[in-house]
């Protein structure tokens, strides 16, 4: 959409000079000035500028936290607690930092759901939403090491759990889990390159997130009719000063609720058996992850069955190793969305049966945290299966059927009619379209 | 968890034996409970602890204006020095916080001397005893976890640093929802007043293990290691405060929250100004954006 033509104009004879040896500022102009946006996006289109700045948040107050903690088995849970009582205002950063991953987590589903309910994926945005799918792993990565480094019993013991994927496979399994942890069981060695890869992986994020922004500004975004842009100068308009102040809005809205948390609430999303020191010799009650994990650990704990070939006892796979494949399948199933969802409309607007998949969609993965936060004993475990069947079929069978078989409303001719069209319920409409 | 001397963390010696040994403890716990754990279930599932929910008190510092009772936070400190302190370790507060409880240098600097620390090496490379000053924490009751567990049947008694944010039970659905709104976020010292006042009698037919302590509020099992530690009347009160079980639990629990989060008022009233700000933000911002938003429209008429 940005077409390779700018309209950028240097104002001063420094600027001029410096645009015809590096064109810096004349890239940020046409990136956050002049880029086009349809002019019809409602609240749920915020999050993206949302996620950035939350990202630039937690490079922050990270990079002041890694000056004050101390990366040692013996000497990482009494550092945390230095930084809350003895450094300046140590306890705000490390509460921004801890409840700000919640927020950046919270930030990313919705802004995954968006993408789904819009049909966001689909071409030619299927290497932007990939990079997405990408930077959530890159995500859950960075969260789930960050989580082992206040060394407390959770820490410890979820960092057991998860490296313990990797002695599920077959043969090499118990090696590689060797070479990861560098040992037998997480310790010193765990916690120092758990530490250093927490401090990486965010500029991975960070170089990530540019290529992302970038494939969107090559493709543009996105709309809630889910019908491109045909008529520039009617149906966009220039990203700032209108989408800038929109999301400055949303992000103020975002902060309110960041800080509700912060201040109020700062140990409400997080387990009180983490400010219990980390010790190899005694197993938490139950082991549980983050909130932001609990869909993925009900999925891991779903597969309670070996997988054998028919009429023999010769396993295929077994239950840890099935687990396991689940869990990152649910995943990697994401690479292939743009692929799966065969229906050409993008807009669930106007496919009403996607629509309500959509949402039965969405109750699975919160029935699915909420499985993963119970101990998988009773109806449980077979509800964490049924559930992920459904999570797997929503993907694999749903989407590519449902472009087959549904009966799509009619699309409007452009964004410009939509939005002319929805103009008398306007005043009614709780949503911040315009 | 760890009742480890100040600075004697990493010379924690031999903690695989301790550990074969605590480990040794829980498994005579549980096999002592076996009875009182099959009392529990209910519909073949394994009990859940707490087997009651603690009970909800008023606080001074629960809410968005919460703040500290000075003299309560004084009171419990008290209970700590005379009666909890004998076994429970505090190795993360220094006696300079006691400024907090509204004390001043010179009283917390007497009070500091009461204690003694091991210090050094000196220029003859020996250790040496010294009475503790505001720059020193809570010398620890025992040298070592292992020293802690060996005086307490095996059980070491936890620290009590940041242990009113470690005992905070599960509120499960859908109380934790409601809590968001309500701001509940005292279960902590909720937790350690219903403990230390709910020591009774096991129910009929349930058995307690030898050297344990029936009570229905702890959070690992249906009976703990700590016998009943207050009795009406044990600490003395100077300012006409009752000396009941009941206001020493409250007192102690308050103290251990102080101990546990000392930024917790200070929070708070931050918490106040950046949520008056945020919200006059947003409203500007809206108008802005209205504004900004209504120059479009205007163009297109």
């Amino acid at each position: 959409m940005s077409g390779g033509h700018s309209e950028y104009n240097p104002r001063s004879g420094f600027m001029k000079w410096l645009d015809d040896r590096l064109p810096l500022p004349r890239l940020m102009y046409d990136s956050f000035v002049a880029y086009p946006v349809p002019r019809n996006l409602n609240g749920w289109y915020t999050f993206g500028g949302i996620l950035s700045i939350m990202l630039v948040a937690q490079i922050l107050t990270g990079v002041v936290l890694a000056m004050h903690y101390v990366a040692n088995s013996a000497m990482a849970f009494d550092s945390i607690e230095h930084i809350m009582r003895n450094v300046n205002y140590g306890w705000l950063l490390r509460r921004l930092h801890a409840n700000g991953g919640s927020m950046f987590f919270l930030a990313v589903y919705i802004h995954m759901f968006r993408g789904m309910y819009y049909g966001s994926y689909k071409a030619p945005r299927e290497v932007l939403w990939i990079l997405g799918v990408i930077l959530f792993l890159l995500m859950m990565a960075t969260a789930f090491m960050g989580y082992v480094l206040p060394w407390g019993q959770m820490s410890f013991w979820g960092a057991t759990v998860i490296t313990g994927f990797f002695s599920a496979i077959p043969w090499v399994g118990d090696a590689i889990q060797q070479w990861l942890l560098g040992g037998y069981a997480v310790d010193n060695p765990t916690l120092n390159r758990f530490y250093s890869l927490h401090y990486l992986l965010p500029f991975m994020i960070a170089g990530v997130v540019v290529l992302h922004v970038w494939a969107l500004h090559v493709v543009g975004q996105t709309n809630p009719t889910g019908v491109e842009v045909k008529n520039m100068r009617k149906e966009t308009v220039p990203f700032t000063p209108y989408a800038t102040i929109k999301d400055s809005f949303a992000l103020v809205l975002f902060f309110i609720l960041f800080a509700w948390f912060v201040f109020y609430l700062p140990d409400f999303l997080g387990h009180p058996d983490n400010y219990i020191e980390a010790d190899p010799l005694k197993t938490p009650t139950h082991i549980v992850p983050e909130w932001y994990f609990l869909p993925f650990y009900a999925i891991l704990r779903a597969i309670t069955f070996n997988i054998s070939i028919p009429f023999t006892d010769f396993v295929l796979i077994d239950s840890k190793l099935g687990g396991v494949i689940a869990m990152f399948g649910s995943i990697a199933v994401l690479f292939f969305l743009p692929w799966l969802d065969t229906s050409k409309v993008k807009s669930a607007t106007y496919r009403p049966l996607y629509r309500q998949f959509f949402w039965i969609f969405v109750a699975v993965c919160i029935g699915l945290g909420w499985l993963g936060s119970k101990p998988p004993e009773g109806i449980y475990p077979t509800l964490a299966l049924v559930l992920t069947i459904w999570y797997f079929a929503h993907f694999l069978i749903i989407l590519p059927w449902l472009g087959w078989v549904e009966k799509t409303k009619p699309l409007p001719a452009s964004i410009a009619d939509a939005v002319l069209a929805k103009k008398p319920a306007a005043g009614a409409s709780a949503r911040p379209a315009q | 968890m760890n009742a480890n001397c100040g600075d004697t963390k990493l010379m924690r010696p031999n903690s695989v034996v301790s550990g074969v040994a605590r480990i040794g403890a829980a498994a005579a716990i549980a096999f002592g409970l076996a009875g009182t754990a099959m009392a529990a279930e209910e519909d073949g599932a394994t009990p859940h602890y707490p087997l009651n929910h603690p009970r909800q008190q008023s606080w001074s510092f629960a809410g968005p204006f919460g703040s500290w009772d000075l003299a309560q936070l004084q009171r419990g400190l008290k209970i700590y020095k005379e009666v909890c302190a004998a076994c429970h370790s505090m190795r993360l507060v220094p006696f300079r916080a006691l400024e907090e409880l509204g004390y001043s240098e010179e009283q917390v600097k007497a009070f500091a001397a009461e204690y003694t620390v091991t210090d050094g090496p000196n220029s003859d490379g020996d250790m040496f005893e010294r009475p503790a000053v505001p720059a020193d924490r809570f010398p620890s009751p025992f040298p070592n976890v292992e020293a802690a567990a060996a005086a307490n049947n095996g059980a070491p008694p936890p620290d009590f640093s940041v242990l009113a944010k470690a005992r905070a039970p599960e509120r499960g659905f859908p109380w934790f929802v409601f809590d968001a709104f309500t701001l509940y976020a005292e279960n902590g010292p909720d937790y350690i007043y219903s403990l230390l006042t709910g020591y009774q009698d096991p129910p009929a037919g349930v058995e307690v293990a030898e050297g344990t302590y029936y009570n229905p509020y702890f959070v690992g099992s249906a009976a703990l290691a700590m016998a009943p530690p207050l009795s009406d009347g044990v600490v003395t009160y100077e300012d006409g405060t009752p000396e009941t079980v009941d206001q020493y639990a409250r007192d102690i629990a308050a103290f251990m929250m102080w101990a546990a989060e000392p930024s917790l008022v200070e929070r708070k009233a931050m918490g106040f100004k950046v949520m008056f700000f945020l919200v006059l933000l947003a409203v500007l911002v809206y108008l802005t954006k209205k504004k900004v938003w209504a120059g479009l429209k205007e163009q297109e008429a």
